[in-house]
């Protein structure tokens, strides 16, 4: 079977996998990292966004020998080593941005992506086109769109701390 | 005690506990856990809509690498299994009740829909099972599909099952048939109006998935699964699919990634995996693709029904006469015979005084995806007819839209009211919601955005819908007579712990209504502890005694007053050990926020006092009192709760290209007492993006020979982020009369709304096109249709058709 180096979270793992596992089963079923889930079989939904050498991708849309060589960051990888939440996750919690959690993690992936290929800063509807990708069938998107816009003003230097942000 | 109880309590937009989980990827959802030694199924699933099965042949899947098993219905039958059961039984006109199929676990004979599971391959790895299961031969005999009810009712239609002739499952009516003839007798106009409220696919983001294990030391079996009702699964398998008793089948709904009503129901591949764990004695897992939910998740809605309305000269309603045929799919699903009849026609009241009332269902079995209850489950599809049809009606007797509406609005001193159609409303204030909802959307101000919107080439338009559910389900003589196999009560264990500390054991589950922080919220007020130190367990038959589970807005409502119910136990317990202690009278002592007192004195002890007290009974009245301070509670409630509101929908249409986009949307809700408004405004919005989703854009579409043609992302519209609008959502509090916290429901209020606010809208934007009526979901080609002439609406057919 193929081995795979991958760097995830910044940890290395040499690994076997089948030809056709993809990513997101190398991630999940290898690596025991379920925080990236699968939410759909047409790379429709976003549920496995993760980055993978800085870019935003869906995990299931990849072979797991294509990502060989590549560092790849997952939402467990996000928070601090000491437990602070990066500031899109913080934001997300401050405007109730979840709610049954499932897409949540690809649509916070993809929601730091967005942002940090935007340095101007993003407007609703730019906020509300860079989530195509990622489908959530709890909140309506309204706080994901509040959260997001919070966030970037956090992660780009205009906001200090993300509960005034948004206002 | 602490100043930040306050803050924490009933009222306080409090941060969710569950979040910091979640947002780490430390949710554990039931495709997140593996077992030592487990093995993966994968179903084969019928191709056809409809065939005989002549033979199955597993010879050379059976040889593939890492196949352990491969079992069908003989091997099901073999075993002694019974079929799914289903939880209502409706009785139709002359007492007949309604015919009902059985629901093999594996398709015996005969394949009923396209996804009918035929075979289970267990295997090493998913992609072994997968691989093995593309390499069994099935021989069919096609038989003729029968894709829609009109198919289905055809005389001379082949039958599906063969104990449901004519593919009906009942005829039912309720209301006073011969008033509602007498009130049309005597109307001045009779508005008749028709439409098809359009199937949906609920996917919840998370796919369905079920983990079994079995231990032959105890011989327990144990199932992890999707699902909003753990106890209800382990009844429904326990003791009509797998006949295993209760104490020795555990099942377990973990974090659970939506709902939406589709992980009510029990399913097959629940009892597969189980039964297969116990046989292969290995842990067995399962998990659905997405397309595969498409086709085995019970679909939603999918009514088609005639109504008409007689009015006097002014308007007023006098009678309401309607007609609806449910599309049942190939089985009855848990609760599907109750969708159109006890949560739908018992809707037709409204909010409206109209005094006579006659409603008749027949259900009909289809060669589709089993349909049930989807978020609103009947609600939304009476209040979608209700509120189309008065528009209809305004426009018809040229009344303005709202003057119609308030012209018919049951007033606030009337409740409680009884309406012709069995419920009885307990409160509300109908001309509040209004208000509250045209002054947030600028009602008065819509004419001149809709010049400025002309000016620009777009078509504005605006609806408004007034609308009441029934939710807080159930009370339990009422729905068993009603047909319920069950009661709809709810339960609730609270333990105090020795040191102060409290868990609660729900029946409810949460899957993603924030339960873990709304029920903490409520027992930190009433206990008087902080929030970090109330814990709510939910979702394990193991731990807790029992429930009914979450779905019909019933979580607070029944499941928070069994708290309630459990905590004035404690409380009372509390007060006897207090008054030992504090060498007073019981009926001395008074409680407040986790404080006994001696009344009138400055003699007090801590809630944590009590608790210390009760478990280290040194000094304590043990001759009278028990130790310990746990209490469980069953609550049954005593009426449906009946939440209600207006929403206010304004669109514009691009006359190029037809799409129509929601530019605002404003809610304004009457919920009863909000606990957590952050949360509540989340399920509002939430049930919004759905409504505006089967308004606009969903849609569940067959073709004649039943293949679904909708049956991935890439093809069912869900709505995405550029689909909706931020939205406006407000509350205009009434108190539920009958429940301990006044409490009505929320889950489910934006999903009934606000469809009819969106069809209004649609149909003011193109009044100077001469549209009636658009039916769901107006989609560009049928509005680009409208404007450009090229058909109406109404002849544009779903693709069944």
């Amino acid at each position: 079977m193929p081995q795979v180096t991958l760097t995830v979270n910044g940890k290395s793992h040499s690994i076997e996998v089948e030809a056709r596992t993809l990513l997101v089963e190398a991630l999940r079923e290898t690596l025991r990292l379920t925080g990236t889930h699968v939410g759909c079989d047409t790379s429709q939904c976003g549920a496995c966004v993760v980055h993978l050498n800085g870019d935003s991708v869906k995990s299931c849309t990849i072979l797991a020998v294509q990502a060989d060589g590549g560092a790849v960051t997952t939402i467990e990888g996000l928070a601090a080593e000491d437990g602070t939440l990066h500031p899109m996750q913080e934001a997300f919690r401050e405007h109730h941005a979840l709610q049954c959690g499932f897409c949540t993690p690809g649509m916070v992936m993809s929601a730091i992506d967005l942002v940090n290929k935007h340095p101007q800063g993003l407007s609703e509807a730019e906020i509300r086109e860079g989530l195509e990708g990622n489908i959530c069938r709890c909140t309506g998107y309204h706080n994901i769109v509040k959260a997001i816009a919070a966030a970037a003003d956090v992660m780009q230097g205009r906001s200090p701390e993300v509960a005034h942000a948004a206002e | 005690m602490n100043v930040t109880i306050p803050f924490e309590g009933i009222g306080a937009s409090v941060k969710r506990k569950e979040d910091l989980r979640f947002l780490s990827g430390r949710g554990q959802y039931t495709d997140d856990m593996n077992r030592p030694g487990q093995l993966h199924a994968w179903i084969l699933r019928s191709p056809h809509a409809h065939a005989r099965i002549d033979g199955i042949d597993t010879a050379a899947a059976a040889a593939m690498p890492g196949v352990a098993a491969i079992y069908t219905a003989r091997d099901i039958e073999a075993a002694g299994l019974g079929g799914i059961p289903c939880g209502w039984q409706v009785t139709g006109k002359g007492g007949k009740v309604m015919a009902e199929p059985m629901h093999p676990v594996l398709a015996s004979g005969k394949v009923r829909h396209v996804g009918d599971p035929v075979a289970v391959v267990i295997a090493a790895s998913r992609a072994e099972a997968r691989d093995a299961a593309e390499a069994i031969e099935v021989a069919y005999t096609p038989l003729p599909a029968l894709s829609t009810m009109a198919a289905a009712l055809a005389p001379g239609a082949v039958a599906l099952h063969e104990d449901a002739p004519g593919n009906l499952c009942f005829d039912w009516e309720i209301g006073d048939a011969a008033a509602t003839d007498a009130a049309f007798a005597r109307a001045h106009r009779v508005v008749r109006f028709e439409t098809t409220n359009n199937r949906l696919v609920p996917n919840a983001m998370e796919p369905r998935a079920a983990l079994g294990d079995y231990d032959p030391n105890s011989g327990e079996h144990t199932l992890i699964t999707t699902s909003q009702n753990p106890h209800v699964i382990r009844l429904l398998m326990g003791a009509f699919v797998l006949k295993v008793p209760e104490h020795k089948l555990r099942v377990v709904a973990p974090d659970v990634g939506g709902g939406f009503g589709s992980k009510i129901y029990h399913y097959a591949e629940e009892a597969i995996v189980t039964w297969a764990a116990a046989r292969l004695k290995r842990p067995v897992k399962w998990t659905a693709e997405r397309s595969e939910s498409f086709l085995s998740d019970a679909h939603g809605r999918d009514h088609v029904t005639t109504a008409e309305l007689a009015l006097d000269k002014d308007g007023v309603f006098l009678g309401l006469r309607v007609a609806t045929l449910a599309n049942m799919g190939a089985y009855l699903s848990t609760f599907a015979p109750a969708v159109p009849t006890y949560l739908s026609a018992t809707l037709l009241a409204g909010v409206y005084r109209t005094p006579a009332i006659h409603g008749q269902v027949k259900a009909v079995f289809t060669s589709t995806v089993p349909v049930d209850a989807y978020r609103g489950a009947g609600r939304p599809e009476t209040t979608y007819l209700l509120e189309r049809l008065v528009d209809v009606a305004a426009k018809e007797m040229g009344l303005d839209r709202l003057e119609i509406r308030r012209r018919n609005f049951i007033r606030p001193d009337q409740f409680p009211y009884q309406t012709p159609v069995a419920l009885q409303y307990d409160s509300g204030d109908y001309e509040a919601t209004l208000k509250g909802a045209a002054e947030a959307a600028d009602l008065a101000g819509f004419e001149a955005r809709r010049a400025a919107a002309r000016a620009r080439g777009r078509l504005r338009g605006i609806g408004i819908s007034t609308y009441l559910e029934a939710c807080g389900i159930a009370p339990s003589k009422l729905v068993g007579s009603l047909g319920a196999r069950a009661g709809l009560y709810e339960v609730a264990n609270i333990r105090v712990h020795p040191t102060g500390s409290i868990s609660v054991f729900t029946g409810t589950h949460s899957h993603g209504q924030g339960h873990e922080t709304t029920f903490a919220q409520l027992v930190s007020e009433q206990l008087g502890v902080p929030l970090s130190q109330v814990e709510i367990v939910h979702g394990d038959t193991s731990k807790i005694p029992f429930g009914m589970g979450t779905y019909g807005s019933r979580s607070l409502a029944v499941g928070g007053a069994a708290m309630v119910k459990a905590m004035d136990k404690i409380i009372a317990k509390g007060r006897k050990i207090a008054a030992h202690l504090m060498e007073a009278a019981v009926e001395d002592i008074e409680f407040d926020r986790g404080t006994f007192r001696v009344a009138g004195t400055d003699r007090t002890r801590t809630l944590t006092d009590i608790s210390m007290a009760a478990y280290v009974p040194h000094n304590y009245p043990i001759d009278e009192i028990e130790p310990g301070l746990e209490e469980t509670a069953f609550y049954d409630p005593k009426n449906f709760t009946y939440p209600g509101g207006c929403h206010i929908c304004e669109v514009e249409i691009d006359p190029e290209t037809g799409e129509v986009e929601v530019v605002a949307f404003t809610a304004c809700d009457d919920v009863g007492r909000v606990i957590n408004p952050m949360i509540v405004e989340g399920q509002i919005q939430g049930g919004l993006a759905q409504g505006i989703g089967q308004a606009l854009i969903e849609h569940t579409a067959y073709d004649a020979d039943g293949q679904l043609l909708t049956a991935s992302f890439n093809d069912y519209a869900m709505p995405r982020a550029s689909d909706l609008p931020s939205f406006a959502v407000s509350t205009a509090t009434t108190l539920c009369t009958h429940n301990p916290l006044g409490v009505k429901g929320c889950g489910e209020v934006g999903a009934i709304g606000s469809p009819p606010a969106v069809i209004n809208a649609v149909v003011d934007a193109l009044r100077d096109y001469g549209v009636t009526h658009v039916e769901m979901p107006a989609t560009p080609l049928k509005i680009w249709s409208i404007i450009h002439g090229k058909s109406g609406a109404e002849s544009l057919p779903a693709a069944a058709e």
